[in-house]
């Protein structure tokens, strides 16, 4: 099946009126880009909602949706664990418990939390390998969408790579994290407004929601699972080898669940930078909790999609088919290919713009959180301290344009050292999987010291590194999929199960060994330098004159309600 | 920060609405370019999905401004 697309006038003039949209929120910014807060922080003036939207978009990156639609092809409705127990969870949590000290401590990122909690050493780990990740990531990401379109329109690859990374250079430049916050709430829309025909198309085509359950009944058959092995979240965790993704309830719970979905959203300065942009502690706190309420139904966006994309593959008739790639399916090519399928001339230029939009809203994360990162935890602590807030206003406008460089270098080295990429991003799942440890035990346990800190994450990822070296997805024969220390002493069923797992074994290590060091080693921080970074020793916040409907609490038991009520509805 | 982004994503959805509901109307019955979206004129649906989205948008953002600068005055 052929996916070059032939654009018209009309799908183009889409394009353009985007990009002058989004360019103009940046203009329209640049007069309020006064001072390094205001260009790095926002000022910390966002309305709760609009960092709430941000706070999602910024996730919602075109690598998210390309891959939630393929591992909804690949594991059907099971992929929704993603956006229920691997987000819900993390977002009451940070909306709740974390924010109060991420917001009320007054620091500026979160490795700069970790210097006022712990020590120098470890805020310097964090941030380095923190700033490393996001650069490969906008990489990474520009590197898929040149690619895309590349393959769909026939763009040059050089020139779709330029002038998708020169226009978010602009509008981010022009208005710092404002200008990225405010054009990700737009982009957010967009991608709504964007991929909801092709659902619709989708189910139509398929005779509904029934007729989608029926379909996948002969995809599960023919994949050796039950009849409704691709329609339940739950149902078939019991035995890991009776689901297609291959993990059992705990390995969802704990793997996904606490670490990997806790670890992302209560510590990945990305997502966390959004909330700590909003004006006031109140609106903060509210950020992650009115985020959540859209996230639930995301799934129906981009999962959905990728399981009509299955569904209609191993039906005979549909005239529909996934290509194939090495033995299995290329699932990545779902959302593509039914844009090609059900998009006439209109909406397919709506369509694509969405899948640009969402590119630009997870790249200008990327750019924006190095850039606080880079300009403060780096620049101003090791480089070049005390100088006037206009210099580092400057320097923070400068790491717009050098970092969007590096990451056009990023993205022409993933072109050619494919496997490169793939192991970089190994080595950073090491280095976070253990951090959400770091994190609780700073936040909640007042003896927790820096040494501990520092060698419990070190060996909390090299315990995550060791159980990787050690264990093997079955049937798969590269180095890169683990088992690289020369024996594997347990093959998983997938890479997804792996995956669950070595965050498991990183998060214990780096608890343990924290722990420990901890109660050998002394405290070096006061009681009055931890006040405000640790739950023992900081007031509770009391919300006078706030409204029951704007209190995170009845918020966070909104979204708990809603999160259950769908986790039961596709048990 | 002045600027309220309602405003912006609404001017945007109108127009683009606008654009798509006009192409949507001048293609009715066009069998051969919506028969890839199952012969719905999903331009035509989703242009004007649109257009109500972007007004309901700017009057919200209008109202807004009429009532601040009412509390103002």
């Amino acid at each position: 099946m052929d996916i070059t697309f032939n654009l018209s006038w009309l799908d183009y003039t889409i394009m353009i009126v985007y990009f002058a949209f989004v360019l103009g929120i940046g203009w329209v910014l640049k007069k309020y880009m006064r001072s390094a807060t205001d260009f790095l922080e926002a000022g910390r003036s966002i309305p709760a909602w609009v960092a709430g939207l941000a706070f999602i978009a910024t996730n919602l990156g075109a690598l998210e949706v390309i891959g939630m639609a393929a591992n909804g092809a690949k594991y059907g409705l099971m992929t929704v664990h993603f956006y229920f127990i691997g987000a819900i969870p993390g977002m009451i949590l940070l909306g709740i418990f974390m924010m109060p000290f991420y917001y009320g401590s007054k620091a500026r990122s979160v490795p700069e939390y970790l210097k006022l909690r712990f020590d120098e050493k470890t805020r310097g780990f964090n941030a380095i390998s923190f700033a490393v990740m996001t650069i490969f990531a906008s990489g990474i990401s520009m590197y898929a969408l040149a690619m895309l379109m590349e393959v769909l329109l026939g763009w040059n690859f050089n020139f779709s790579l330029m002038i998708s990374a020169i226009i978010v250079l602009i509008y981010v430049y022009m208005g710092g994290l404002s200008s990225a916050i405010y054009n990700e709430v737009l982009q957010f829309f967009l991608i709504v407004i964007g991929f909801a025909p092709l659902v619709v198309l989708g189910l139509i085509n398929i005779g509904g929601w029934d007729g989608l359950k029926e379909a996948l009944n002969t995809t599960a058959v023919a994949n050796g699972f039950e009849e409704s092995a691709y329609m339940h979240s739950w149902q078939n965790t019991g035995s890991p080898d009776s689901n297609p993704m291959g993990v059992g309830w705990f390995g969802v719970a704990m793997g996904l669940g606490l670490v990997l979905g806790c670890g992302y959203w209560c510590i990945n300065f990305l997502v966390v930078q959004r909330a700590m942009a909003a004006n006031s502690m109140s609106a903060a706190r509210r950020t992650p909790l009115i985020g959540a309420i859209p996230k639930m139904f995301i799934p129906y966006l981009v999962i959905i999609p990728g399981m009509i994309a299955i569904a209609l593959t191993y039906m005979p008739d549909s005239g529909f088919q996934l290509p194939v790639k090495g033995d299995s399916f290329d699932y990545d090519k779902a959302i593509p290919m039914l844009l090609g399928k059900y998009f006439p001339t209109g909406v397919l230029g709506l369509g694509l713009t969405a899948l640009m939009a969402s590119f630009m809203s997870g790249m200008a994360g990327n750019v924006t959180a190095f850039n606080t990162v880079w300009t403060y935890d780096i620049y101003q602590s090791y480089i070049n301290p005390d100088k006037s807030d206009k210099h580092y206003l400057r320097v923070g406008q400068l790491t717009t344009v050098v970092g969007v460089i590096v990451s056009i270098g990023a993205a022409y080295m993933a072109r050619f050292f494919n496997n490169i990429m793939d192991f970089l991003q190994l080595v950073f799942a090491f280095i976070n999987a253990p951090l959400f440890a770091t994190f609780v035990l700073g936040m909640f346990w007042k003896r927790a010291t820096g040494h501990g800190a520092f060698y419990g994450l070190v060996s909390g990822t090299l315990a995550a590194a060791i159980h990787h070296g050690l264990t093997s997805p079955e049937g798969s024969h590269m180095l890169i999929k683990g088992g690289w220390l020369g024996t594997v002493v347990h093959y998983y069923p997938s890479e997804m199960a792996q995956n669950f797992w070595t965050a498991v074994y990183a998060f214990t290590a780096c608890f343990m060994i924290t722990v420990l060091v901890s109660v050998t080693t002394k405290q070096l921080k006061t009681n009055e330098q931890l006040t405000g970074l640790v739950w023992a020793l900081t007031p509770r916040i009391k919300e006078d004159g706030v409204p029951w409907f704007r209190s995170p609490e009845i918020l966070a038991v909104i979204v708990g309600i809603i999160a259950i009520a769908f986790t039961i509805y596709w048990w | 920060m002045g600027l309220d982004i309602k405003i912006p994503i609404g001017l945007l959805f109108t127009i683009l609405g606008v654009l798509l509901t006009i192409y949507g109307l001048t293609t009715i019955g066009d069998i051969e370019l919506y028969s890839r979206s199952m012969n719905i004129n999903i331009n035509l649906w989703t242009g004007l999905t649109m257009v109500v989205i972007g007004i309901i948008l700017l009057a919200t953002a209008k109202y807004r401004r009429d009532t601040v600068e009412k509390k103002e005055s």
